[in-house]
């Protein structure tokens, strides 16, 4: 399974991103008309729209619906193992919750997760990247070495065992943990990409007037790169969902918030899958397909917003 | 063999409308002659030497035929032209560096190429070695990968292979622009040589470097956005033009000898015009000294002496 | 190629070096006294095992000793093939209950890597030739590949396995068998390992199929692709090249993907309560069983190691760019 990425490019040096998108890279920057003419065209492409509704709707039911419920997800609000009704929209679990309270609180950790884990992720691969891709030299090799030990380490079952010893009592901590793993692709990606950008003129007469690196790096390299950069924390969105998930299906997730990994590992213990109680695990995994399916989904719109030559086929 | 062009005109489609990129050009190329084709970026040329090969999938063919050896060309079908392709008009394309597939070695790649044309390897074999000898390359660059060779050995490569099954016109897409001094003087002959050879019989060479063309072409075809000014001889082009964009094109380019001191390189003021949205008359009547009333008509394209045509007023 | 070899080898040695390392360093991050709180917590059946286990224990973490001989002892255990005793099924140990486990993870994961890798790659590539075919697979792909592992198990396990009644839903045989050579427990078996087979199969399908529907799109646009059409090559031979360059840098993802597999492996066999590492996993999880935990984390990391090498070695045959003695696509 290789992550959708942007559109098909520098497709040996990236693999888990097919391609590089071509930012403004042969004319300066003009910001005004170049932002408005983004928008415009994001406004238009039915991927990214239908997206954003489908994420948007989303976040509001994780941050509306636990308010306007009058009971806590894990309340005993009503009788047991009740499918659908009028009362209770999504059923009740084995022990009388309330699966649609769950459901919703559930999304609101499930986005949050997915906000930081995304934001330690990108920064540390993008940090990363741009400090190998321009400096060059042992820096590089250096980083290049941390970024293919941490790339080839199965991230996940580490997860596992720090979660075991270390325990992981929040959902912020369980964030970082994943952000910490899912750094490695984001450096290389933004590695070629500074690479590549480094070459050009408008980087060497910076450098030539002793700006000091790091300022090189946000304000000339990176602004060529900020539709790439979206698009990366938009998979690192994502990516990070779907790990917590999984780790907390394991039941190595923060055990004081619900998740909806949370919800199906507690459907499964308690046998919902033999006692036909489908209202108990299938609306958190396909809350949790839809939310990802949608973020996919806008990158490829994105992709085609910010790389006119798709956008013209 | 002769190409015959007859107001061929080829639109590129965008989201913003159609750009004129060839609005309508005429000329003819006799057997064995090398055509140069000048003018600046985005004047139409690589437009015409695309069209008279492949469309692109956002070309579309206007109005105009293209007629090779009395047969028209199919050019705005995709499908049809594939048999006229390679056998009777091919390419030196302009990004002749990249053109072979990076995962093949060489020789398996011609091999797989002229079988699917339906022509059997072994009976082109001999000659394409030859033909690399006589470019200077040894046969055993067929059994290397294409990364494993020079800038100039693929371009040389790229020759061979283009001109394999001996085709009617070879289309040269600024064969000469990647390349150093000697490189491109060493390509120029090798094309005139491929001529005299007759492994090609009439070639068209699309360039903005009008003094390799001097070098190599027999005439000279000047566009301007879109449209024809100037053809002539090469000589005639260089030394006696008419055209008004001709001459100050020609007053661009730097003469050995020549020292600052003694002259300025003159520029031409200004730039082409959108082909978006075209002026009407001579394209040419923003920037040209010469621009009277009557270039709001557009000048046709007519001899004004004996092999030499010229679309402008000023020129009796 | 030696150089790019090497360079991998390299890479491979440091990783096992720090995996091994955080493997040690993690339970001592662990506040207060691990071995008392490891036998506190772990489920451990027989009372009268715990004060030989606690001994057991100081002995291995030789607390008592400096850290860098803490350190050496661990490696050296390690070297020699001693992965220490089963907390939870004590007295076995670790490294026969990981053995016993193996085989199913291996029958489950190799066959569904590899089948989802070429079911996708040739469905992206169909997916390139039509808009219609396009306009299918590509929407499916991406819910696919946005679908989490133990999601899909769980879709199965209800609708296939509990609904329709077709296969079972846990275990890797049948309870009431034991294990013999036979037909027909031969059958049993994969009647068990069919649908988590079947859930791995399909989530990783997706991603394959959209990376190399991208992939062709793009070597179709190559300058190569774009010779041979001016050239008059027919469309089958310009879409077998691009399907041959296509498939190197899927290749490399297959490397990449490992994690992301290996985890799903795992969801998936604890869904269909499969006998394989993950199940494993996540008993010792449950059970307190740290050094079954720990020697299965070294046995993934090994297991990914070599699978990573594995595949180094069939990109370096396959991409005659890293044989020319230049870095590779993706060195």
């Amino acid at each position: 399974m290789t992550v959708p990425g942007p559109s098909p490019t520098t497709a040996p040096e990236e693999p888990p991103l097919p391609t590089v998108v071509d930012g403004p890279a042969d004319t300066p920057v003009r910001p005004p008309a170049r932002r408005n003419e983004l928008l415009y065209f994001a406004l238009r492409n039915p991927k990214v729209v239908g997206a954003m509704v489908v994420i948007v709707g989303l976040a509001v039911l994780g941050i509306v619906g636990p308010m306007l419920a009058d009971h806590g997800p894990n309340e005993y609000a009503g009788p047991t193992m009740q499918p659908p009704s009028a009362e209770f929209w999504f059923g009740t679990t084995m022990f009388g919750q309330d699966v649609w309270v769950q459901f919703v609180a559930g999304l609101r950790s499930t986005f949050l997760v997915g906000i930081l884990g995304s934001v330690v992720a990108g920064a540390v691969g993008m940090t990363v990247g741009f400090v190998a891709g321009f400096r060059g030299g042992w820096v590089d090799e250096l980083l290049n070495m941390l970024t293919n030990v941490v790339l080839v380490i199965p991230g996940f079952v580490v997860l596992i065992v720090i979660n075991m010893y270390l325990g992981v009592r929040s959902v912020p901590m369980q964030a970082l943990y994943i952000g910490l793993f899912s750094w490695p692709w984001v450096a290389r990606a933004v590695r070629a990409q500074t690479l590549s950008l480094r070459a050009r003129e408008f980087v060497d007469l910076a450098r030539l007037s002793g700006v000091p690196t790091r300022t090189i790096i946000v304000r000339e390299v990176a602004p060529n790169m900020y539709s790439y950069l979206f698009m990366t924390f938009v998979l690192l969105f994502g990516g990070a969902i779907l790990t917590a998930a999984s780790l907390d299906f394991i039941g190595l997730g923060p055990t004081n918030a619900v998740s909806l990994g949370l919800m199906m590992n507690q459907a499964v213990q308690w046998s919902a899958l033999h006692l036909g109680m489908w209202w108990w695990f299938i609306p958190p995994g396909l809350g949790i397909t839809l939310l990802v399916g949608a973020l996919y989904i806008m990158n490829v719109g994105l992709d085609e917003v910010f790389n006119p030559k798709l956008r013209e086929m | 063999m002769s190409l015959r062009v007859d107001d061929l005109a080829v639109h590129y489609r965008t989201t913003r409308g159609d750009v004129k990129a060839l609005d309508g050009v005429t000329f003819e190329i006799a057997d064995g002659e090398i055509m140069g084709v000048a003018g600046e970026s985005g004047c139409g040329k690589t437009t015409l030497g695309k069209a008279l090969i492949r469309l692109e999938h956002r070309m579309k063919h206007v109005r105009g035929t293209v007629t090779l050896d009395g047969r028209t060309l199919p050019i705005a079908d995709d499908h049809a032209m594939n048999a006229y392709r390679y056998d009777k008009v091919s390419l030196i394309p302009q990004y002749a560096m990249s053109a072979m597939n990076p995962t093949r070695k060489i020789g398996r790649m011609i091999r797989e190429l002229v079988t699917s044309r339906g022509v059997a390897y072994e009976s082109v074999q001999p000659e394409l070695e030859r033909r690399l000898r006589l470019v200077g390359l040894d046969e055993g660059v067929l059994a290397r990968y294409p990364i494993e060779l020079s800038g100039g050995m693929k371009q040389r490569v790229v020759m061979v292979l283009a001109t394999l099954l001996d085709p009617s016109l070879l289309i040269g897409d600024e064969v000469t622009s990647a390349l150093d001094v000697t490189s491109q003087k060493a390509v120029a002959r090798a094309l005139v040589e491929f001529r005299d050879r007759e492994f090609v019989r009439s070639v068209v060479v699309v360039t903005h470097d009008i003094s390799v063309l001097y070098q190599m072409a027999d005439t000279i075809l000047v566009m301007y956005a879109g449209r024809l000014a100037e053809k002539a001889s090469a000589t005639t082009v260089i030394d006696r033009p008419l055209h008004p964009y001709t001459k100050m094109l020609v007053g661009a380019l730097p003469k050995v000898g020549e020292r600052y001191d003694h002259a300025r390189l003159s520029g031409i003021v200004g730039r082409p015009p959108s082909l978006l949205d075209p002026p009407t008359g001579c394209r040419f009547r923003e920037r040209c000294p010469l621009a009277m009333a009557k270039c709001q008509e557009q000048p046709e394209f007519r001899e004004v002496a004996p092999g030499h045509q010229v679309a402008c007023w000023a020129v009796a | 190629m030696r150089t790019y070899l090497a360079r991998k080898a390299t890479i491979y040695a440091l990783t096992f070096f720090v995996a091994v390392t955080l493997n040690w360093l993690i339970p001592r991050l662990m506040p207060g006294d691990p071995v008392q709180r490891m036998i506190s917590r772990a489920g451990v059946q027989h009372p009268e095992s715990i004060g030989p286990l606690v001994e057991y224990y100081e002995n291995i973490f030789g607390l008592d000793l400096p850290v860098w001989q803490q350190y050496l002892n661990y490696w050296g255990s390690l070297l020699s093939g001693d992965l220490g005793v089963s907390i939870w099924l004590f007295p076995s140990p670790v490294e026969d209950v990981i053995a016993r486990a193996v085989p199913f993870t291996l029958a489950l994961m190799l066959p569904a890597i590899l089948l989802s890798w070429v079911a996708g790659n040739w469905m992206g590539a169909l997916a390139a030739r039509r808009k219609w075919l396009d306009n299918t697979v590509l929407p499916a792909s991406y819910l696919l590949t946005a679908t989490p592992y133990m999601w899909l198990a769980i879709l199965l396990v209800w609708g296939l396995g509990v609904v329709a009644g077709w296969f079972p839903v846990a275990g890797g045989y049948d309870f009431g068998l034991r294990p013999t050579m036979t037909w027909s427990f031969f059958l049993d078996l994969l009647h068990h390992w069919f649908l988590p087979f079947l859930s791995l199969f399909l989530v990783s399908l997706g991603g394959w199929a959209i990376g190399m529907r991208n992939l062709i799109i793009y070597e179709l646009e190559s300058d190569y692709a774009n010779y041979l059409s001016a050239l008059g090559a027919p469309q089958r031979l310009i879409r077998r090249y691009a399907f041959r360059n296509g498939l190197l840098p899927q290749i490399t993802g297959l490397a990449l993907q490992l994690g992301t597999v290996i985890g799903g492996a795992l969801v998936t066999e604890v869904v269909f309560a499969y006998p394989g590492l993950g199940y494993l996993i996540l008993q010792a999880v449950q059970n307190a069983d740290y050094f079954l935990l720990q020697g299965a984390l070294l046995f993934v990391v090994v297991g990914v190691l070599v699978a990573n090498f594995v595949i180094d070695l069939v990109y370096v045959v396959v991409d005659p760019r890293t044989r020319t003695g230049l870095q590779g696509a993706t060195a």
